[in-house]
């Protein structure tokens, strides 16, 4: 029998109606010595109001050099059962789809080596088995990878990559974000299992700007579905919304940030050129308005949160890429950055922070996307700016040329 | 007893063989959406076919008894097929619409939160805490816990202007995405971090270290072999602890948590935001956190009361201005509400329109 603790204040939190996690603990401290200490021990950090874990370990299964995270209890002799308390990171199936046989088949693994508990998900959308021993590990990865499952990432790496819920169940996906973040998945495994770069790098993939996966604020590249041409528009539907109730002119039209659309009480006219695809007008009259067929995908680079320096938003890199099987121009576009990156970053330094210390112009060049009005929300204010003798060459040239022709081009 | 051979860099299994018939049946081909209760909606295909999701809460750590039980239901009610949402909810996928009320039922006797759909509070995104980390400074779970409590209507029921996405993250690391978020909580140290020089010797790299100070308040210290802290250029980021477990910066008493707000990631109307800090320390007080409770209830509520239809959080403060959004709520302004850090300059008020 696992040892019982006192945990009054813990008992607090699994009153009231939202879903206690101190239940979870319960379940299985109730039959797990790991899981039971894991409860003493939080019991005692709400009483102290402190923790009691040690900086990871390097622990790990043969050939790989991440997916599993190391954990020690800083009082293993209070706590033996936390001694070790390692977490496992198994990369998830595309957009958190299961059967219940899969499920059950990691249950039924984590409960024979690990202490039962487990997050539904980790932040960056792994499957995370939450407290084992080292001396499971390599177990551990037998049982799992030989039933299908491999490792997330960890440490300074391509760490796993996740999508939102796209075509499978969305209206509004442009791009297959299920086959592109298995793709992308695939094609990087050894990049993902060994880390070998400056710090990690995460890819998030979300079909429309919607974002249900926040890409753009929380991956280093952040691939975000968009379109080209006009927003289709079922009129008699949009008649149907207005008949029903709803407010165009207030909650569609004014609220456009380009004040593109229009409504004359029978018809709704959008001025496409002066779109900019928010989707707020496609989120609020989903049977009305549709994308445009040319369907492709943003790329931005670089958010990340603020150690150390400051959070960042990913940046727009590339506008408008075509997502199409078997998706090599992303997979190239996706090593030059990282190669890139590798090349040009201190260690601990994200590629977002690399751009900004190095700049924007020997990332360009080095990945080949040349610069465009849509990668900046403003050209720059100050007046220093570099040439190359190429630049002004360039220049030279093309003035050469105006005066024969006798016409300008700016 | 043997182990299986292991197989490497197989990568996750193909999702294909998770997906529902119905779904593969209507892969990329939806029309529409419609919700049908705060945690139901119903997808309508191109063909017609119609898929059902029936959303709850759960609280991320799951004990695996409890992802039986889930499996369960599933087999009874989606045959097997069932998915997890980017914010930790479960999500049912029945294709049988005579089973959708059923599935509720059982759901609700066995104490399952349905709700979190369309314009309400959805599960917090948030991070491991006191329960797994080494550098946290509160425990995310518990937060998380007496947050939902205290707001669950708004899960489960009452309407909002727009959807609020709350986070939670257990230090600035953020692991949560507490950094473009509605309402969040991100807990802070508030005390520079004590050199342990003996075990500086042994255990951290002298250049790393000093390195790893956004400030440059580490140097050297030759006398110890070791590095010391200039403590008013510390602002207690704790980012030297991560690379040096020689420089604690954990302290019982002065570690505690404080409010961000206004940020978003979707790109609706407005350009995705960063959360802006509202409220620069509020004391750990487990297991309830109470004053914390209270200050994302009063933000909550004033947001609710005043926005505009379709309006995010950050979208009305924008268009209300700071300025009116800490008289409506009555926080304090204080110095920590000015930026003195990297993007300081862009934040000073530059016009003389401003409200009083």
């Amino acid at each position: 029998m696992p040892k019982m603790y006192d945990t009054p204040l813990l008992d607090e939190l699994e009153k009231g109606p939202w879903p206690s996690f101190v239940k979870e603990i319960k379940k299985c401290a109730a039959k797990n010595d790991m899981a039971a200490d894991e409860l003493g021990l939080l019991e005692k950090s709400y009483k102290t109001k402190i923790g009691y874990w040690k900086h990871g370990g390097i622990v790990g299964v043969r050939g790989y050099g991440g997916g599993v995270i190391g954990r020690y209890c800083s009082i293993p002799e209070e706590f033996p059962g936390v001694a070790h308390f390692h977490t496992v990171r198994i990369n998830q199936p595309s957009a958190w789809f299961y059967t219940t046989d899969a499920l059950r088949t990691i249950c039924d693994i984590w409960d024979k080596y690990g202490s039962g508990l487990t997050n539904f998900h980790g932040s960056t959308g792994d499957m995370i088995l939450l407290g084992t021993r080292t001396e499971a590990l390599e177990d551990i990865f037998a049982e799992l990878s030989s039933r299908g499952w491999d490792l997330g990432g960890s440490g300074s790496a391509m760490r796993t990559p996740s999508c939102c819920v796209g075509p499978a169940r969305c209206e509004w996906a442009n791009i297959d974000t299920l086959e592109l973040c298995y793709q992308l998945t695939q094609e990087f495994q050894d990049e993902l299992h060994r880390p070998a770069w400056p710090y990690k790098f995460k890819i998030k993939i979300a079909g429309c700007a919607c974002d249900c996966v926040a890409a753009i604020a929380r991956a280093d590249c952040s691939i975000i579905g968009t379109w080209k041409g006009d927003i289709k528009i079922n009129q008699d539907e949009v008649r149907n919304y207005v008949k029903n109730g709803f407010d165009i002119q207030k909650w569609v039209i004014d609220m456009c940030p380009t004040e593109c659309m229009s409504w004359d009480g029978s018809t709704l006219t959008i001025d496409n050129a002066n779109c900019n695809r928010c989707m707020h007008c496609i989120s609020k009259m989903t049977k009305a308005l549709k994308p445009g067929d040319e369907k492709g995908a943003t790329i931005c680079i670089g958010s990340k949160a603020p150690i150390v320096v400051g959070a960042l938003l990913s940046w727009v890199i590339v506008p408008f890429i075509k997502v199409e099987k078997p998706y090599d121009e992303i997979k190239d576009l996706v090593r030059k950055m990282t190669e890139w990156w590798d090349e040009n970053g201190k260690p601990r330094e994200r590629i977002g922070e690399v751009i900004e210390r190095v700049g924007m112009r020997s990332f360009l060049e080095y990945i080949g996307v040349p610069p465009q009005p849509q990668q900046v929300k403003e050209p720059r204010r100050d007046p220093f700016w570099f040439f190359t003798e190429e630049d002004i060459e360039k220049i030279k040239a093309k003035e050469a040329e105006e005066k024969k022709t006798g016409v300008y081009k700016f | 007893m043997s182990v299986p051979q292991r197989r490497t860099d197989i990568g996750p299994p193909h999702y294909e063989q998770f997906l529902p018939p119905i779904i593969k049946k209507n892969y990329g081909n939806w029309s529409y959406y419609q919700q049908l209760a705060p945690g139901v909606m119903v997808h309508v295909a191109e063909s017609g076919d119609k898929i059902y999701s029936v959303r709850v809460g759960s609280p991320r750590l799951l004990a695996t008894d409890t992802i039986r039980e889930i499996c369960s239901i599933a087999d009874k009610y989606c045959d097997g097929y069932l998915r997890f949402t980017s914010r930790n909810n479960i999500e049912f996928l029945v294709t049988d619409e005579s089973k959708l009320n059923p599935l509720q039922d059982e759901l609700k006797s066995k104490g399952y939160a349905i709700g979190g759909i369309g314009y309400r509070v959805s599960n917090p995104v948030h991070t491991q805490g006191w329960v797994h980390c080494h550098s946290a400074c509160t425990d995310a779970s518990g937060l998380v816990k007496s947050i939902m409590d205290e707001l669950f209507p708004y899960f489960c029921e009452k309407e909002l202007p727009n959807k609020v996405r709350l986070a939670v993250a257990c230090c600035v690391n953020m692991c949560g995405a507490v950094h473009c978020s509605d309402i969040a909580v991100v807990a802070v140290h508030t005390k520079v971090p004590q050199v342990d020089a003996e075990a500086f010797k042994n255990m951290c790299e002298l250049p790393t270290t000093i390195a790893s100070c956004p400030t440059g308040a580490i140097s050297p210290d030759p006398a110890t072999k070791s590095v010391k802290i200039k403590a008013e250029k510390c602002m207690y980021c704790g980012n030297c602890f991560t690379v040096c477990p020689a420089i604690p910066i954990k302290d019982a008493e002065r570690d505690g948590v404080a409010i961000v707000v206004g940020g978003k990631v979707g790109n609706l109307r407005s350009n995705p935001k960063f959360s802006k800090m509202v409220i620069p320390y509020i004391s750990n007080e487990p297991p309830r956190w109470p004053k914390a409770i209270a200050a994302i209830k009063l933000i909550l509520e004033t947001y609710a009361k005043d926005a505009r239809k379709f309006e995010r959080v950050g979208e009305w403060i924008e268009r209300i201005g700071w300025e009116r959004f800490f008289q409506l709520t009555g926080i304090e302004f204080t110095y920590q509400h000015i930026d003195d850090f990297t993007f300081a300059r862009e934040t000073f008020r530059t016009a003389a329109t401003f409200k009083w």
